[in-house]
């Protein structure tokens, strides 16, 4: 080839073109081209190994709002720590929750795990104080409380509040029972001493919805002041009483009053025994409620009034002799179609641990029925129930038990339940009854009759008195002036007998000068003694002088 | 090379090119030197220009494997120069990673979707283009394809033209990067797939720049009259 073409086209300037040098150097080596798409693959390849190496597990919290979630940015924070992002938002099949896939780094692996807790956090203003600030600019995250279990997880349950207490703060847990939340809320303090101790961390209603658990975290080392007697009571609000000791205002701290709280004491002399972790307790309304008699069971025993209740209030005391053992709980009002008349129905509850010698009267294995029997016996005894007056200024009423004297007889049937005891009328309504009964008596006597009677009396009386009138003025004219002569007859008598006896009747003088005579030798004879005495020889020998 | 008229690609003249008159033009400086080594492949590779003292070559050097190993290496770092961030965007309470893709779509749901589209095409289509069209153009070397000569030679100087603007994004993230530092309040960052995408451009601009489009030709002009030519094109391509 490299003949021919000079031939046809090249030939004019043939002469003119320059021959190539011919080079006696180095073959060309093997293209080093390439190690490039070679470099390339190694670059490529560590980069998705190393993507690989630090991506952590991936796992799906399902919360119900996804509010502020956003795939890419929302990041997952422990300890204000990144330890993840959240890659996706999607909602649950059924459209009721958001399922938020997160993907964790490597070293967060161990944040995967059974009892790991995720929330939310984004700005909050709860009672309990405002949280969650930092939030409002740089958007919201998902805050971790690390799990300590063992056993790997993927799916998570969201919280949508933050949990109170970290897990990793060490404490102890506990459980409260109460009718009454207050103003408690999650993160609402515990007090010991007014010393804030720990912290409030969820509630529940319980199933039936009659009381509500609390459950309340005690930061350590405060968890051993938590005995087995130990009482809890509310200490949210200030409580005001006016008893015989004057006004008595009581509130623990400021900030309770605020956002509620509770507090809890042991009472004195009780052994510092610590409550093992999740304990349960009861949850008083306050601090005396906390310190009264241990509640225990309750009984629940209707009364029927025959009377108005009015008065009687929800919660009034059932008292017994001075002690309360129970308290109203509800008020209601029968119809007996019988008697065609309204009976007054008081639900009380009744705890019969406060009453602790007549159970221990019992033996200790008593049932229901050794119970109600010795009930039945003390309502044969005479044991009613009765509304009293608790306090004259409000009216207001209370259940008294007690036995009553000369019962009658009633029914009592132990079978009912709930219980009902017999009752007999209140003090009021007694002294009502007795009032009633005078009145009837006095209604009965005849003053019609009684009057018609006096007015005959009066008018021979008058004549009666007439009579005597006309006896005294002959009286006046015929006895009295024999009774004035009689009486001149006798003054005179008398005024000879004072002549006879005067002092200076011959008669006195006489007597006098011989009664005179008789003293003066009584004299003389004593001189002669008493010389005698002093000198008894002057008898032989003479006086001396 | 090839004949100044307007022809149909297929209809190409039978045409005198400086291989078949024996002559090899200096790569470097241009001189028309007679081609001694003819078809013994052991001078081929020590010929010199008698001027410039560069290598004498009718054809660039291993043309089709250098663009393949070229567009090889691009075609691997296309995947993380997509997959993983280019800029990482630290605020006072944030750290934001944007991928190229996660950018578009920002500015997408943002209300600019002129600067999406933009960006799209620069970043995504232009590098992706690049690949595919090279790759073809490639391919149809190695089929010894005849036809559509022409539209293939349109299509290589498009991809030659627009090629260089696809660093855009990289110019905006080292833009960016010098800009905005203020320490603490917000710092951004060039990520791996910066480099990665960076990377990319350069490999494809370089692919392109190694593919002889002299070769598109070869075959063509060779026609059926001058099968023959094949070797030729084999040993040089």
């Amino acid at each position: 080839m490299a003949d021919t073409p000079p031939d046809k086209n090249a030939s004019p300037n043939q002469g003119a073109m320059p021959e190539p040098v011919v080079d006696h150097g180095r073959r060309w080596v093997p293209s080093l081209v390439w190690l490039i798409p070679l470099l390339a693959a190694v670059i490529g390849i560590s980069l998705v190994v190393k993507t690989i190496w630090m991506r952590g597990p991936s796992i799906t919290i399902s919360f119900v709002t996804a509010d502020g979630i956003e795939p890419n940015k929302t990041k997952v924070k422990y300890k204000d720590v990144d330890i993840g992002e959240v890659k996706g938002v999607s909602l649950t099949d059924d459209h009721s929750r958001v399922l938020v896939s997160v993907e964790l780094t490597k070293d967060a692996k161990d944040f995967a795990v059974d009892d790991s807790r995720f929330w939310v956090v984004r700005p909050r203003f709860a009672e309990t104080g405002v949280s969650g600030l930092n939030t409002l600019l740089s958007g919201s995250y998902i805050g971790v409380d690390a799990g300590h279990s063992d056993s790997q997880r993927k799916e998570f349950t969201g919280l949508e509040d933050p949990p109170v207490v970290a897990s990793d703060v060490p404490g102890q847990r506990y459980v409260l029972h109460t009718d009454d939340i207050g103003s408690l809320a999650a993160g609402s303090p515990v007090f010991y001493k007014r010393i804030p101790v720990g912290h409030v961390e969820r509630y529940t209603l319980d199933e039936d919805g009659r009381r509500i658990t609390l459950r309340i975290f005690i930061k350590a080392p405060y968890d051993h002041f938590i005995t087995k007697d130990s009482k809890f009571w509310h200490a949210s609000g200030v409580d005001v009483r006016i008893d015989g000791s004057g006004l008595k205002v009581d509130t623990e701290s400021l900030a309770t009053i605020l956002m509620g709280g509770i507090a809890f004491e042991d009472p004195p002399e009780t052994p510092m025994t610590p409550a093992p972790a999740g304990s349960e307790f009861a949850l008083a309304a306050n601090h005396i409620d906390a310190m009264k008699a241990p509640e225990g069971y309750h009984v629940a025993v209707v009364m029927r009034f025959h009377q108005s209740i009015r008065g009687l209030l929800v919660g009034a005391p059932v008292d017994f002799r001075g002690v309360e053992i129970g308290n109203v709980t509800s008020l209601g009002i029968d119809y007996d179609p019988a008697t065609q008349d309204f009976t007054s129905r008081v639900m009380v509850n009744i705890f019969p641990d406060r009453l602790q010698s007549f159970e221990r009267s019992l033996p200790p294995e008593s049932d229901r029925a050794a119970r109600l029997e010795r009930l039945s016996q003390l309502v044969a005894h005479g044991l009613r129930a009765q509304l009293k007056t608790g306090s004259i200024l409000t009216g207001q009423l209370y259940v008294s038990l007690d036995f009553v004297k000369n019962p009658q007889p009633v029914q009592f049937n132990p079978a009912t339940d709930p219980i009902e005891l017999p009752t007999v009328p209140g003090d009021l309504e007694a002294l009502y009854d007795q009032v009633q009964q005078i009145v009837a008596k006095l209604n009965k006597i005849p003053f019609d009759a009684i009057g018609e009677n006096a007015r005959k009396a009066l008018a021979s009386l008058d004549t009666a008195t007439k009579h005597i009138d006309d006896l005294v003025q002959h009286a006046d004219h015929d006895v009295l002036p024999e009774i004035r002569d009689s009486l001149k007859e006798m003054q005179q008598t008398l005024a000879s007998t004072q002549a006879s006896v005067a002092p200076d009747a011959p008669l006195q003088q006489d007597a006098r000068q011989a009664l005179k005579g008789v003293m003066d030798a009584t004299r003389s004879l004593k001189a002669l003694t008493d010389s005698l005495e002093r000198e008894p020889e002057s008898l032989v020998r003479g006086r001396k002088d | 090379m090839t004949a100044p008229h307007t022809l149909s690609a297929d209809a190409v003249p039978a045409v005198t090119t400086a291989a078949e008159a024996g002559l090899v033009a200096c790569p470097h400086c241009h001189l028309l030197c007679r081609d001694a080594a003819g078809d013994d492949p052991a001078l081929r590779d020590r010929l010199r220009c008698p001027r410039c003292d560069g290598r004498l070559h009718p054809r660039k050097v291993a043309s089709l494997s250098r663009t393949w190993a070229l567009l090889i290496a691009a075609a691997i770092l296309y995947i993380p120069a997509n997959a993983f961030p280019v800029m990482r965007t630290s605020t006072l309470l944030s750290t934001q990673n944007d991928t190229i893709l996660s950018g578009i779509i920002y500015f997408w749901t943002s209300g600019s979707p002129e600067l999406a589209v933009l960006i799209f095409s620069v970043s995504i289509v232009i590098p992706l283009l690049k690949l595919v069209t090279l790759s073809f153009l490639a391919v149809s070397i190695h089929r010894s394809a005849t036809t559509g000569t022409r539209p293939r030679a349109h299509l290589f100087r498009i991809v030659e033209t627009v090629g260089r603007w696809s660093m855009l994004d990289v110019f905006v993230v080292a833009l960016m990067v010098g800009l905005v530092h203020f320490q603490g309040l917000a710092v951004i960052q060039a990520g791996p797939g910066a480099a990665a995408f960076g990377a990319v451009v350069v490999l494809t601009m370089l692919a392109a720049h190694s593919f002889d489009p002299r070769m598109i030709w070869d075959r063509a002009s060779a026609g059926p009259p001058a099968t023959k030519q094949t070797p030729t094109g084999n040993r040089h391509g």
